[in-house]
C-alpha cells in the first residue's frame, strides 16, 4: 500500500458513508410524502359526520364512511374468529413438535401460504364461498383475509414459544401438572406477548387488504351488518372512490386513507406498548 | 396452579383432546394449502383444455373473440417486479449497512428501524392512491419534457411505487444478517489497514451476501403479487407493453381489474388460470428465498 493513496482512500470511505446516509434517508423520503399528502388532503375531511354518515350519490356534498366502517369490523372479526384459535393450535404444535414429518410439511405450508398473493386468496374465496352461496358477502371476504392472517399468527406463536425457557416447562411438569394444562396456563401466557403482537400485525395487515375483497366483500353503498350480503370495506372504498372522476369522491377517498393510516398507526404503536408491557424478560 | 392430588396428572381426555386438537390444527394447514392448489387447478381446467401451452405463449387477450393469452401479463409482470427491484436494492442496501454497521444503536437507527417497519404496514391501496395523485402527475410532466405520448401511468411508474413498498423487506434481513457478520473478521481487516469502506465492500458484503440475496428474493415474490397499488397507477392496457413508459398489466392486476366482469366460464377460468401461474411462480421464488435463509441460519 503507497502511502499517497491514503487520501484518495480515505475520501472514497467518507464517500461512501455519506452515500449510505443519504440514501437511507431519501428511501424514508416516501412515507413523510405519504404522509403529509394524506394529512393535508384528508384531516379537513374529518367530523363527526364523516364517522356516522353513509355514502351519498355522485353529486351530493358530504357523505361519510360509517358503512365501510362497519364493514371493515365484520370482515376482520370474521377472519379472526377461526385463525387466532388455529393458528395457535398449530403454532403450538410446531413449536413442540420441532422435527417430523408433518411438522416439515405444515411449516413448508404456512411458508407457501405467507407468500401467496392476496389475489389469489381473494380467487379461493370466491371459488369456495362466493360460488356455493351465489353472492358476493361478508364471509367471503372474511375467508379469503382469515387465510392470509393464519401464516403470520402460526409463525408468531412458534417463534415465542420456542423462547420461553424449557425450565419453565419442566418445573410445571414436575409438580405433577398435566401436560396440556402446563402449556395452557404456563407456556402459552409466557409466550402472551409475542402471540398478541403477531395477531395485531396481522390485523393491521388485512384491515389494509383490498385484493381479495374485490371479488368477494365486494363492496356496498348501503349499511349492512349482515355477513350473507356484500359489505364495503375502508380499503375498498379507497379504492373505488380514488378511481373515479368526481372530486367530492376524492375527498371522501383522501379522509378514508387518513383514518386507515391512523387505525394501522395506532395499531403499531400498541404492538410496542403490548412488547413493553408484557414482555417476559427471562 | 390447583393441581390436586388425586387427579393422574398425564392422562384423561383433556389431553388427549389437546394433543389431537393442536395436531389437527397443524394437519389443517397442510391440508388448506392443499386445497388451495387444487381448486386453483379445479377451476382453471376448462381453460387449460382449451388453450393448452399456447396459453403462454399468445399474444391477445380478447374476451369477446375468446381468445386468450398471458404473454402481455407474464412480461408486465416481469418487467415492473424486476425494474423495481433493480430501483429498491441500492437503497435496500444502504439501509442494511446504515442499521446493521454504521448506527447499530441509538436514536438514528431506530429512527430508520422504525421507518422502515411504517412503511411495510402502510396497506398498498394507499400507495396505489398516493401515486395516482402525486407521482402519477410528475412522471407525466417528465413525459411532456421527454416529447412521449404523457400517458403519466404505466409500466416505470408502478415499477417505482412497487420498489417503495418493497425496500422494507430487502432491508429488514439485509441488516439483520449484516449485524450478524462477526467482529474479529471485521477486526481482522481494519488490522490489516482497511478503512471502512473497504471493510464493508470486501468483508461485510461478502460473508453476508447470501443473507441479503435472501432478502432481495423476498421482496422479488413480494413485487410479484402486489396488486392494489399497480392496478392503480399501470394503465391496464391488454396488449404488449411499447415501452416502459407505456401502460401495461399485470398478472394480479388483470384479475383485479377483470374477474367481476368475466361471465363466460371460458373467460373466468382463463383469469383463474393465471392465478394458478401466479401463485407457482411466487410459491418457488419464496421456496428458493427460505431455502437460502435456512442455509444461512438466520432462521425465520
Amino acid at each position: 500500500m503507497r502511502p499517497y493513496r491514503l487520501r484518495l482512500r480515505a475520501t472514497k470511505d467518507n464517500g461512501f458513508k455519506g452515500l449510505v446516509f443519504v440514501m437511507s434517508f431519501l428511501s424514508m423520503a416516501p412515507l413523510a410524502l405519504i404522509l403529509f399528502y394524506i394529512a393535508k388532503q384528508g384531516l379537513s375531511s374529518l367530523s363527526w359526520g364523516f364517522f356516522l354518515e353513509i355514502p351519498k350519490p355522485v353529486g351530493a356534498q358530504g357523505g361519510g364512511i360509517a358503512n365501510a366502517l362497519v364493514g371493515t369490523f365484520l370482515l376482520v372479526v370474521i377472519a379472526a374468529l377461526p385463525s387466532i384459535p388455529l393458528g395457535i393450535g398449530a403454532g403450538i404444535f410446531l413449536s413442540e413438535h420441532r422435527e417430523g414429518a408433518i411438522s416439515y410439511w405444515a411449516r413448508l405450508a404456512v411458508e407457501v401460504l405467507q407468500g401467496t398473493p392476496s389475489i389469489v386468496l381473494g380467487l379461493i374465496a370466491y371459488m369456495w364461498v362466493v360460488v356455493p352461496m351465489a353472492g358476493f358477502s361478508a364471509l367471503s371476504g372474511g375467508i379469503g383475509l382469515g387465510i392470509m392472517m393464519l401464516p403470520m399468527i402460526i409463525k408468531a406463536t412458534e417463534e415465542t414459544l420456542n423462547l420461553v425457557p424449557y425450565a419453565l416447562k419442566e418445573a410445571s411438569l414436575a409438580l405433577g401438572v398435566p401436560y396440556y394444562r402446563t402449556i395452557l396456563r404456563v407456556v402459552l401466557p409466557a409466550g402472551m406477548s409475542g402471540i398478541m403482537t403477531g395477531i395485531l400485525i396481522s390485523v393491521a395487515r388485512v384491515a389494509g387488504e383490498t385484493a381479495p375483497l374485490l371479488f368477494t366483500a365486494f363492496g356496498n353503498a348501503f349499511m349492512n351488518w349482515d355477513v350473507a350480503k356484500p359489505v364495503n370495506a375502508l380499503p375498498l372504498l379507497i379504492y373505488n372512490y380514488a378511481t373515479s372522476p368526481y372530486p367530492e369522491w376524492h375527498r371522501i377517498a383522501w379522509g378514508a386513507a387518513c383514518v386507515l393510516v391512523g387505525f394501522v398507526l395506532l395499531l403499531n404503536l400498541l404492538v410496542r406498548m403490548v412488547i413493553r408491557r408484557w414482555k417476559v424478560q427471562f | 396452579m390447583t393441581t390436586r392430588p388425586y387427579e393422574r396428572p398425564s392422562s384423561g381426555w383433556q389431553e388427549s383432546a389437546f394433543q389431537k386438537g393442536i395436531l389437527l390444527a397443524a394437519l389443517a394447514i397442510v391440508v388448506l394449502l392443499g386445497a388451495v392448489f387444487l381448486s386453483l387447478l379445479f377451476h382453471s381446467k376448462p381453460s387449460i383444455w382449451a388453450f393448452g401451452a399456447s396459453f403462454v405463449f399468445e399474444k391477445t387477450w380478447d374476451p369477446v373473440s375468446g381468445t386468450f393469452g398471458a404473454i402481455p401479463f407474464l412480461i408486465g409482470t416481469l418487467l415492473t417486479s424486476f425494474l423495481a427491484l433493480a430501483i429498491c436494492v441500492p437503497f435496500a442496501l444502504a439501509i442494511s449497512i446504515f442499521v446493521g454497521e454504521y448506527f447499530r444503536t441509538g436514536m438514528l437507527s431506530s429512527l430508520v428501524k422504525n421507518v422502515t417497519e411504517l412503511l411495510a404496514g402502510i396497506p398498498s391501496v394507499i400507495y396505489g392512491f398516493w401515486a395516482l395523485f402525486v407521482l402519477v402527475p410528475i412522471i407525466r410532466s417528465i413525459q411532456m419534457k421527454l416529447g412521449i405520448f404523457p400517458y403519466g401511468v404505466g409500466i416505470l411508474t408502478a415499477s417505482i411505487i412497487l420498489a417503495v413498498m418493497i425496500i422494507p423487506y430487502a432491508a429488514s434481513m439485509g441488516g439483520e444478517v449484516i449485524s450478524l457478520v462477526p467482529s474479529d473478521i471485521k477486526e481482522a481487516a481494519y488490522s490489516l489497514g482497511a478503512t471502512r469502506q473497504e471493510m464493508i465492500t470486501k468483508v461485510i458484503l461478502p460473508y453476508s451476501r447470501s443473507g441479503i440475496l435472501a432478502g432481495i428474493l423476498l421482496a422479488l415474490g413480494r413485487a410479484l403479487g402486489e396488486t392494489m397499488a399497480v392496478t392503480m397507477v399501470i394503465g391496464n392496457s391488454n396488449l404488449l407493453p411499447s415501452s416502459l413508459f407505456g401502460p401495461g398489466n399485470t398478472m394480479a392486476s388483470i384479475i383485479a381489474n377483470e374477474f367481476t366482469e368475466a361471465t363466460a366460464t371460458l373467460y373466468l377460468s382463463a383469469l383463474i388460470e393465471i392465478g394458478v401461474v401466479l401463485f407457482l411462480v411466487t410459491t418457488v421464488i419464496n421456496i428458493i428465498g427460505a431455502y437460502v435463509v435456512k442455509k444461512t441460519s438466520l432462521g425465520g
